[in-house]
């Protein structure tokens, strides 16, 4: 037992001022999530009428009562220099559990644009298809879906949403199952949704599936369908055989949904862990412990404590590297290792990391990155000592650990310290952002600052004055380049992780991942391989 | 006491077993039960000193067998044996039975039974004593056209009863010829089936009159008084429900002329120990003889609390031979007295008999409220017996003091595991006509309104239910339940009460609890050690929820809730179009069909009898049988009885 005895006074006006500030980021997260579930809600009545749920009523009806959700990719598709943007991209979706099973559930969000599809909801879908391949949960489709945006058409988005469909046949042939509801209409390339699930509920009077809606029929044959007949469920589970069970309306849809997951008899893969203690410090105080300005240093022990059983945890070389902080602890009965950054990453910090990340690969021990790191370090002392090899032998380690990694965007990442540190390239299990954290490959200042160095050099190479005022100008549009990126919510909205959270559920959402993650390491699953059978 | 015996057994069970044990226990008297296989475990067993099983749990083979119990008091050396009421208390031969193995039958002479147990014989017999009768026959010739002729003569609407019957059984209103015949098929079906006797006398009957008894106590000596009246007009299906004395509708001089009636009526027969004389009181004050019960009634309570005597200790005294104390001008009725009977029935069900086990049974203590019970909680409500498993009984200064304290009670009972008339006792003490004393026997010809749960009731039983989910959440998903990362969780769940389905969103926002019913949202307080709604703390008691199943019990009703999302698939299936299954445990009497047979919707099919009742079982679709059980098998509740295929 080493615990951790914490500096930190939630008393203090620091202590008050940074959750302030803290909080006053989750509200803003909150109120752009809102945004999305007020538009698809102010459709209520149509849905009502139709005797539908909304979107997010599906889910609720989907979902275990009382079991936890994690939300992925909430943020996805903002943009918070775009007035009115909205998050989510036009798809719901949570990892949840479903008749004690924990699935991943996608949702069409059919209460914006009708439900049509968009460039970020195709990446979310795709991002939730590589999490139900990885942890091999079963993932459920709640299909409404006008299809693609005929006003804003992508080539690209066309072209590249191929991929959801090429993953739900990997996901089905691994052994995982891919359930669709057909709530409403899935038309061309949201016909495969269906399509390539391995079974498929439709509600009898409102799920349609056609490759062509009767418009484009109409336009590209000239036929003359009525959507009922030519996609309606009825048809589909009398006549084509795509609607294998046939529901009266939603909430009989989802039942029916649930009962197909209960009868999966899936295996648990572990037994769920239990009889950990809670941290000492309580995780609510992860609001005040950070501050929201990156600037200002903190011991990143301090957040780890709020995050680990019992804040009891042991600190692996603390004083050598001790920029780079490297401790085994467990979270809600999971061991892991915990990375976090008390400074830059140096010569010593990344041989430590490397070692760490080496040794809990070793044992089997999940990993988490919290990251709050401005780059590694750079000079001519640097250099000498073996930067770009150490840097590269801590990445290198990263990159190859074959355990479960988990990253946390905490504060800053820059440059090559989000790969070090597990970024959204290296392919963590989760990767998710608070919503104070920052980004970038450098900060503005240190980009403008190059820019005229390059700048001031050419120009005494030429032998050329340097016109001050454009430098000033140019340099000042560097910046805003830089920091209009920087912001968690750009980064989020961009998809560069799995969604945003309140800091203060940081120790909830990492023992929701290492379940999820335990789980699927351990499931026994059946992949599929048939001979040839002949129809 | 100076009696010649020291040990009493008590040939009964449920509470009145309880009852007669406890004055018993109190007056030094050694006690004896008396148990049916299904029975081991009840509390007039664990009651009594000594418990003797005589048999298995069919009433006919235990309770009603005169020898096994005459066997069981001489093995425990017990010198009288108190009847109770019910099962052998009327019976003349198991009286004797007692005299002639040297046993003192708490009760009157066999010869007082046989002449009071002959209905048609005692009218005859209260006639020439000068106690009013209500026209009717009462001949022994029984042929079907003579009955109707009889009928014509006495006039209708009139009553069908089993000569030899007693309480309900075998007894029908007509209410014109056409309807005769087959109610006197009916009855005289039932009167054999209960009696073993199947003649049947005809009664004028009495339009909405007022069921009045008065109690009287005589000793060995000759020496009769009266106890006043209790006043039992609330009744359904001919049982009583709600007693109380005195009568709203009997005043002094009435009291003495009804009292002096029933002494006459008590001496006719030389009677002995205690005994009810019923009336029947029209309007006018008029009051007609329909029976005397020589037996303890179940209402005596309601007699002892307003004139402060032990009826028990009585009987038990005069049976010792000890002379009546007490004079006439002695018995002082003071305040009033209500008793209200408890049924496992469902007076919504057409007073269905209710079978399960009481999973809590709790009764308040309040000041002048008695509880006379034969059940507790874990006790097993079998359909071989009576339904009745307790009564509630208040007293009060006056009327409205006493049924006050009575729906109190009532309202702080808790019997859940099975359905009870709670809600219609506390309704009908509610009810205006009732509480101005103007009840009549057809006063549950309709039933007044039970209160119904409102959305705040609803909503604080689903929180329990919410909470058992929460559980298994935290089962599989440890420290996480109740969480969501988009902020509070937002759970749908789907919930069955009285077999209507209700939707109901769920906001967890960590100990409090958004829940919307329909329309209306609450706010539901999780933690509380009873359940807090919209600030307002709800009382109600309830079991812990287990397997999304939940009992409350509010004050004015039950609630039964199921989480049908918690149900394993396939769970809420029921028995589909044209499958009928036993309503309840009991015997198939009669099959009015063959596999095979065309039948139509409301076809009768078969009869079950459970409960001491008799249930028609009617087709519910068109169709041709194709199954069908077999008469005379003992069903389970809810085993298949019939399935008809559509047609």
């Amino acid at each position: 037992m080493t615990v951790f005895k914490s500096k930190v006074d939630p008393a203090s006006d620091s202590f008050r001022k940074n959750r302030e500030e803290m909080l006053e980021l989750v509200a803003e997260m909150r109120e752009v999530e809102s945004r999305a579930v007020e538009r698809s809600n102010s459709r209520a009545d149509r849905f009502h009428e139709r005797g539908q749920l909304l979107p997010r009523e599906r889910i609720a009806h989907l979902l275990d009562p009382g079991a936890p959700v994690l939300e992925i990719q909430n943020i996805a598709g903002y943009d918070p220099n775009e007035e009115g943007s909205l998050p989510g991209g036009g798809v719901i979706s949570v990892i949840g559990y479903v008749s004690g099973t924990r699935c991943i559930i996608v949702a069409n969000d059919s209460g914006i644009d009708a439900g049509a599809m968009t460039t970020p909801g195709g990446w979310k879908t795709i991002r939730c298809e590589d999490l139900a391949l990885e942890n091999k949960m079963p993932i459920i489709f709640l299909v409404e879906s006008a299809g693609a945006n005929l006003l804003t058409y992508r080539v690209e988005m066309w072209g590249l949403a191929g991929r959801t469909f090429y993953n739900q046949a990997k996901i089905s042939a691994a052994g995982v199952p891919v359930i669709t509801v057909l709530h409403g209409s899935g038309t061309a390339g949201g016909a495969y949704y269906p399509g390539m699930s391995d079974i498929i509920i439709g509600v009898r009077g409102n799920g349609r599936a056609f490759l062509a809606g009767p418009p484009l029929l109409k336009a590209a044959t000239g036929e003359v369908a009525d959507a009922e007949e030519l996609g309606g469920v009825e048809m589909h589970s009398t006549v084509s055989g795509l609607v294998d069970y046939v529901a009266e309306d939603d909430a009989d849809a989802l039942r029916i949904c649930r009962e197909a997951v209960a009868r999966m008899h899936w295996d648990p893969g572990a037994q769920p862990r239990a009889g950990f203690e809670d941290p000492l410090y309580d995780p609510d105080e992860l609001a005040g412990v950070v501050p929201v300005d990156p600037r200002q240093p903190y011991d990143a022990r301090e957040v780890i404590a709020r995050l680990a059983d019992g804040s009891d945890f042991l600190d692996f070389k603390p004083d050598y590297g001790p920029m780079t902080v490297c401790v085994e602890a467990s979270v809600m009965g999971h061991p892991v290792g915990f990375i976090a950054n008390n400074g830059v990453l140096d010569n010593a910090g990344s041989g430590k990391a490397t070692h760490f990340i080496q040794r809990c690969t070793q044992l089997g021990t999940p990993l988490v990155f919290l990251q709050n790191i401005n780059g590694y370090m750079v000079g001519i002392d640097a250099e000498r000592g073996g930067m770009i090899k150490n840097g590269s032998k801590m990445i290198q380690a990263v990159s190859n650990a074959d355990v479960p990694r988990f990253t946390l965007m905490i504060g800053a990442s820059f440059g090559a310290g989000n790969y070090g540190m597990c970024g959204v390239g290296y392919d963590p299990r989760l990767v998710l952002t608070w919503p104070n954290a920052r980004a970038g490959v450098m900060g503005g200042e240190q980009a403008a600052g190059t820019m005229r160095v390059v700048a001031e050099e050419r120009a005494a190479r030429k032998g050329e004055p340097v016109d001050e005022e454009q430098m000033e100008a140019f340099a000042g549009q560097i910046v805003d380049l830089y920091s209009a990126q920087e912001s968690a919510f750009v980064t989020s909205g961009r998809q560069m992780d799995d969604g945003m959270i309140d800091p203060r559920d940081s120790r909830r959402v990492l023992g929701f991942g290492l379940a999820m993650a335990e789980e699927g390491d351990n499931r026994k699953v059946n992949p599929v391989s048939f001979g040839v059978g002949r129809i | 006491m100076a009696g010649s015996f020291d040990t009493v057994l008590v040939a009964n069970r449920g509470e009145i077993a309880c009852r007669v044990i406890r004055s018993a226990r109190e007056m030094g008297l050694r006690t004896v039960a008396v148990y049916s296989e299904a029975d081991a475990d009840a509390p007039h067993v664990a009651a009594a000193d000594l418990a003797v099983e005589i048999g298995p749990a069919p009433a006919a083979d235990s309770y009603l067998v005169g020898e096994k119990i005459i066997e069981a008091a001489k093995k425990t050396g017990a010198g009288a044996i108190h009847p109770g009421y019910g099962f052998l208390s009327e019976n003349a031969d198991f009286a004797r039975a007692c005299a002639d193995s040297g046993i003192v039958f708490v009760g009157p002479s066999p010869e007082a039974i046989a002449a009071m147990g002959d209905k048609a014989a005692a009218k005859r017999l209260m006639e020439k004593s000068g106690v009013p009768t209500v026209p009717g026959y009462s001949g022994e010739e029984q042929d079907d056209a003579l009955l109707v002729q009889k009928a014509k003569e006495v006039g209708f609407p009139l009553m069908v009863k089993a000569a030899a019957g007693g309480g309900g059984k075998g007894m029908r209103l007509v209410e014109d010829e056409a309807s005769l015949p087959s109610a006197i098929e009916s009855a005289r079906r039932e009167a054999a089936g209960a009696f073993g006797d199947d003649t049947l006398l005809l009664e004028r009957a009495v339009v909405a009159p007022r069921h009045v008894e008065i109690q009287v106590l005589a000793d060995r000596a000759g020496h009769t008084i009266h106890l006043g009246e209790r006043d039992c007009s609330v009744q359904r299906r001919h049982q009583k429900v709600i007693e109380e004395a005195p009568s709203p509708a009997v005043g002094e001089e009435l009291r003495a002329k009804m009292g002096a009636a029933g002494v006459a009526a008590a001496e006719a027969v030389g009677y002995e120990g205690a005994g009810t004389i019923e009336f029947l009181l029209d309007a006018d004050g008029n009051f007609y003889f329909l029976e005397m019960n020589t037996r303890l009634q179940v209402e005596h309570p309601v007699t002892e609390l307003v004139t402060g005597m032990d009826l028990v200790e009585w009987q038990l005294r005069i049976a010792a031979g000890e002379p009546l104390t007490v004079v006439q001008d002695d018995v002082e009725i003071n305040g009033h007295a209500i008793e209200a009977r408890l049924y496992a029935e469902d007076p919504e069900n057409d007073y269905l008999p209710a079978t399960g086990t009481v999973e809590l049974w709790e009764t308040p203590e309040l000041g002048a409220l008695r509880v006379d019970t034969g059940i507790r909680t874990g006790s097993e409500i079998t359909p071989f017996y009576d339904p009745m498993v307790a009564k509630v009984i208040a007293w009060g200064s006056d009327r409205d003091q006493a049924r006050s304290l009575l729906i109190r009670g009532l309202e702080e009972t808790s019997a859940l595991g099975t359905i009870t008339n709670r809600p219609l006792l506390t309704a009908i003490l509610r009810a205006p006509l009732f509480a101005e004393g103007g009840a009549t026997t057809a006063f549950l010809d309709e039933l007044p309104e039970s209160p119904a749960p409102t959305s705040a009731d609803m909503a604080a039983v689903i929180g329990w239910l919410y909470r058992e989910r929460l559980c298994e959440a935290a089962s599989v998903a440890p420290g996480l339940e109740g969480w969501s990362s988009g902020g509070a969780l937002t759970s749908a769940m789907r919930v069955a009460v009285a077999g209507e389905e209700h939707e109901v969103r769920i906001v967890d926002h960590g100990g409090t609890l958004s829940v919307t019913v329909g329309d209306a949202e609450h706010r539901v307080l999780l933690d509380a050690p009873a359940p807090v709604v919209d600030d307002v703390e709800i009382p109600v008691r309830c079991i812990e929820p287990s397997r999304g199943r939940v009992l409350a019990a509010f004050p004015g009703f039950d609630l039964e809730m199921v989480d049908l999302t918690a149900l394993p698939p396939g769970a809420g299936d029921a028995g589909g179009e044209g499958v009928l299954l036993a309503p309840m445990h009991g015997k198939v009497i009669a099959v009015e069909a063959t596999a095979g047979e065309r039948v139509t919707t409301g076809q009768r099919l078969v009869v079950m009898e459970a409960m001491k009742m008799e249930h028609e079982i009617l087709a519910d679709i068109d169709g041709v049988i194709e199954e069908i059980v077999s008469e005379g098998s003992q069903v389970g509740g809810d085993q298949l009885l019939a399935r008809i295929a559509a047609a």
